[in-house]
């Protein structure tokens, strides 16, 4: 398979460029939100257009009224939400709650998908517990408690938790917290009682939840795929999850990269264009060069994954480092390149700074997953 | 089954067949590489047999035209052909400039009488080519280079000096830009080709930091260059005076072979074999190491992306600056890791454990990369004018 997009692909990225260009631009969403003190962190206008577009459901197969598509595209509208900065439950929803559905039964796939294709619904995943991503280690415990189960412990980082109707959680049904097996995922909905957000505003202006539960009692019909054998699922979830935040981060290196460049070529100091000043063209020329390596190491990742490789775990992490390096040096670049323009809320170069720190983070930052590189090849 | 699916399956089986086990191992030193030429030897049968069983079957240069000693593959064959040669981690069947660089400017300038005799003899191993570009005072401006070529009608006298000349005292033909008119400075360079053996041609080879010499200075003095070789098969490639159009194509393919697009060493990961001969990694050094990996797999994809895109023309024709650029760095960053990991031993020069002081003579080769075939400052100004479109000269 040829490393470029073939036809659909080609035509899919066209329509999301336009229509993110449109409907997900900064002023009108971000900006926007933003500065109502939405409460949600995003426009659930923009997500029934996202169905009507066919972006909800593009990871749902087609028996359960979805796409049917890879990671290939669904990076591909990633891509286009990082560009804009479009603020969208796509990533948690679309992507990581997708998969996870994937290995549910009829009757939970049944439950929860026609909402997500709709866009009538939003959902999250709660992963971490903590201030770091370390998805090896899972505390939080779900009992036995009749034909169901009680859930106890607390999550963290659970992007738009509070505006979800529901949420994947991986909790502990046996062994002790760093065994791999013994997991078990949950899809835990919004008027569960006993679940609490404490929901906070990031950086980025997203929104994200510290969740407690104390004692939430889930129907046995809770469970997403096997009892005690989450981790296989929680895996698919987040190499999903990290081609989906890489591909949003290279849409996030190419807009902050675009930008600059476009103002090398407008602002003038010392009678001529900044932009031709080599101390800045090299630095430029450069930034083009790790952006375009970005770009390339998260299309083959989606690839692998949508090959269903073995290769894929070890590159989505790849991906995922390489592109937190790229984008990083972006908006850093960005920032010093436009000066102290760069730093004023008004100028939209300091909103791809702020989403970069942001999607960094999530699922794991660039030492995490370099250090799952060396330890995956040996090392 | 595909006609692809079965294209791979008949490659396998013929490498299976085809492929001695000693071509299946990595190459160790320059006498594992076959350059072919008038006074090539083969280093042992197992070389021969698969050098000899690529020719016949047209896999020394698989992707060009039957008819000029290729076998005609489609991109997508192509790559086929690479993936299933690196699975097995085949040897290349014959390495030359011929293949790299010279064959491609003819195929795309050349006529088709130049075509069918020295693609033919490229493909074939039969003539070693080297390139005469840089000259003492003309390295990143090389397109102020003075060798002259005094027009005496159905020939030049040509009188100058070329350096950096890769294996000069090893070829048998160079492909040389030569000063046709000293009024015109892009057009007044002819792309000559001719024979190394023709009186007034010396070389001298340059010991480098490496300790090695793997390029020459060349010296033209009086040199007889017939403009032409017979029906349809002139001297020079493209027009007279034009030969900077041919210089130009050549160096973008020039930079792609340097960048190591194409994978292989220069794109692999190395933590793994570090640790194993070092035993135990520092954890600053491992550390290095990993964000190192990220890097070097991260550009392999790159490679595969650019080379699928160049097959099909999506790729933009400044890309290949871009490659050689990130791919060269690269190369100097993976040795200098490599000689910190090595510790002591790779600093030996001459003992058998290192086969004559390898790690740190290529470590030292490396410095050239990001220098030969146009530095990393002038990639990065190319990559400024014709791809980010900046302003300035």
């Amino acid at each position: 398979m040829p490393l470029y997009y073939d036809e659909d692909q080609a035509m899919l990225a066209e329509s999301a460029q336009q229509f993110m260009a449109e409907e997900g631009a900064i002023a009108k969403q971000l900006r926007h939100w933003r500065d109502r003190d939405c409460k949600d962190g995003f426009g659930h206008g923009l997500w029934k257009q996202f169905a009507e577009m066919g972006f909800t459901g593009m990871l749902v197969d087609e028996d359960d009224g979805g796409l049917g598509m890879g990671h290939v595209e669904a990076g591909i509208v990633l891509e286009q939400i990082g560009r804009n900065l479009t603020p969208s439950p796509f990533l948690s929803s679309s992507v990581l709650a997708a998969t996870a559905l994937k290995h549910g039964s009829d009757d939970v796939r049944g439950r929860w998908l026609p909402g997500l294709i709709e866009g009538e619904k939003v959902y999250s995943v709660a992963i971490d517990e903590g201030a770091k991503h370390r998805p090896e280690t899972i505390a939080c415990k779900a009992e036995k408690s009749g034909n169901g189960f009680r859930l106890s412990g607390k999550k963290d980082f659970v992007v738009y938790g509070a505006s979800s109707e529901m949420i994947v959680v991986a909790a502990r049904t046996s062994g002790s917290d760093s065994d791999a097996d013994g997991i078990t995922l949950f899809a835990v909905p919004q008027d569960a009682s006993g679940m609490s957000h404490d929901s906070v505003r990031l950086v980025d202006s997203s929104m994200a939840s510290h969740v407690t539960f104390d004692g939430v009692e889930l129907d046995g019909d809770a469970v997403i795929g096997e009892v005690d054998g989450g981790r296989e699922v929680l895996n698919a979830m987040l190499m999903a999850g990290r081609v989906g935040a890489a591909a949003e981060g290279v849409g996030v290196a190419q807009g902050a990269m675009d930008m600059t460049v476009d103002y090398l070529k407008q602002r003038k100091q010392f009678g001529k264009l900044i932009g031709e000043f080599q101390a800045l063209q090299h630095r430029a020329a450069h930034l083009y060069s790790e952006v375009e390596i970005a770009r390339a190491v998260t299309i083959k990742a989606a690839q692998l994954l949508d090959g269903g490789s073995e290769k894929a775990d070890l590159m989505a992490s790849v991906a995922k480092a390489k592109v937190a390096k790229a984008a990083g040096l972006a908006v850093k670049e960005g920032v010093q390149m436009h000066g102290g323009i760069g730093m004023t809320d008004e100028y939209d170069i300091g909103l791809y700074m702020k989403r970069d720190r942001a999607l960094q983070e999530f699922l794991g930052d660039q030492y995490y997953h370099a250090g799952r590189v060396a330890e995956m090849s040996g090392y | 089954m595909s006609d692809l699916e079965s294209f791979r399956a008949e490659t396998r089986e013929w490498l299976e067949a085809n492929c001695p086990p000693e071509m299946r191992e990595a190459v160790r030193d320059e006498g594992d590489v076959y350059w072919g030429g008038r006074n090539a030897k083969f280093k042992n049968d197992a070389q021969k047999a698969w050098f000899e069983a690529c020719r016949d079957k047209g896999y020394t240069v698989p992707e060009w035209p039957k008819e000029y000693g290729g076998a005609g593959l489609n991109p997508a064959e192509g790559k086929i052909l690479r993936q299933e040669m690196a699975r097995i981690g085949a040897r290349p069947p014959l390495s030359s400039f011929g293949i790299w660089m010279l064959g491609p400017a003819l195929l795309h300038f050349g006529t088709e009488g130049q075509k069918q005799r020295f693609l033919n003899e490229i493909a074939n191993g039969e003539i070693r080519w080297c390139q005469g570009y840089s000259e003492p005072g003309s390295g990143s401006d090389l397109v102020s280079m003075q060798t002259f070529g005094e027009d005496k009608g159905d020939h030049w006298i040509v009188n100058g000096q070329k350096i950096w000349t890769s294996y000069a005292d090893e070829a048998d033909w160079i492909f040389c830009l030569v000063r046709t008119d000293k009024q015109n400075k892009y057009q007044g360079i002819t792309f000559m080709l001719f024979d190394m053996a023709g009186e007034g041609v010396s070389t001298k080879p340059i010991k480098l930091i490496s300790g090695n010499s793997p390029f020459c200075e060349t010296f033209f003095d009086d040199v007889k260059v017939p403009k032409s070789y017979g029906e349809d098969i002139p001297a020079y490639v493209g027009e007279i005076n034009r030969g900077w159009d041919v210089a130009k194509y050549l160096l973008g393919h020039e930079r792609e072979m340097i960048s190591g697009a194409g994978g292989g060493d220069r794109t692999a990961a190395i933590g793994a074999a570090m640790k194993r001969n070092a035993g135990e990694l520092d954890p600053v050094l491992r550390a290095e190491l990993a964000q190192f990996d990220v890097d070097a797999l991260s550009y392999a994809a790159m490679g595969e992306k650019f080379l699928d895109e160049l097959k099909v023309g999506k790729a933009h024709p400044a890309q290949p600056n871009m490659m050689k650029y990130v791919g060269t760095e690269l190369n100097k960053r993976r040795h200098e890791l490599m000689m910190a990991a090595g510790g002591s031993r790779a600093l030996e020069w001459e003992s058998e454990e290192t086969s004559g002081g390898k790690p740190s003579r290529n470590w030292l080769r490396t410095k050239a990369n990001s220098i030969e075939g146009g530095t990393s400052e002038v990639m990065l100004n190319v990559i400024s004018k014709r791809i980010l479109d900046l302003p300035g000269a």
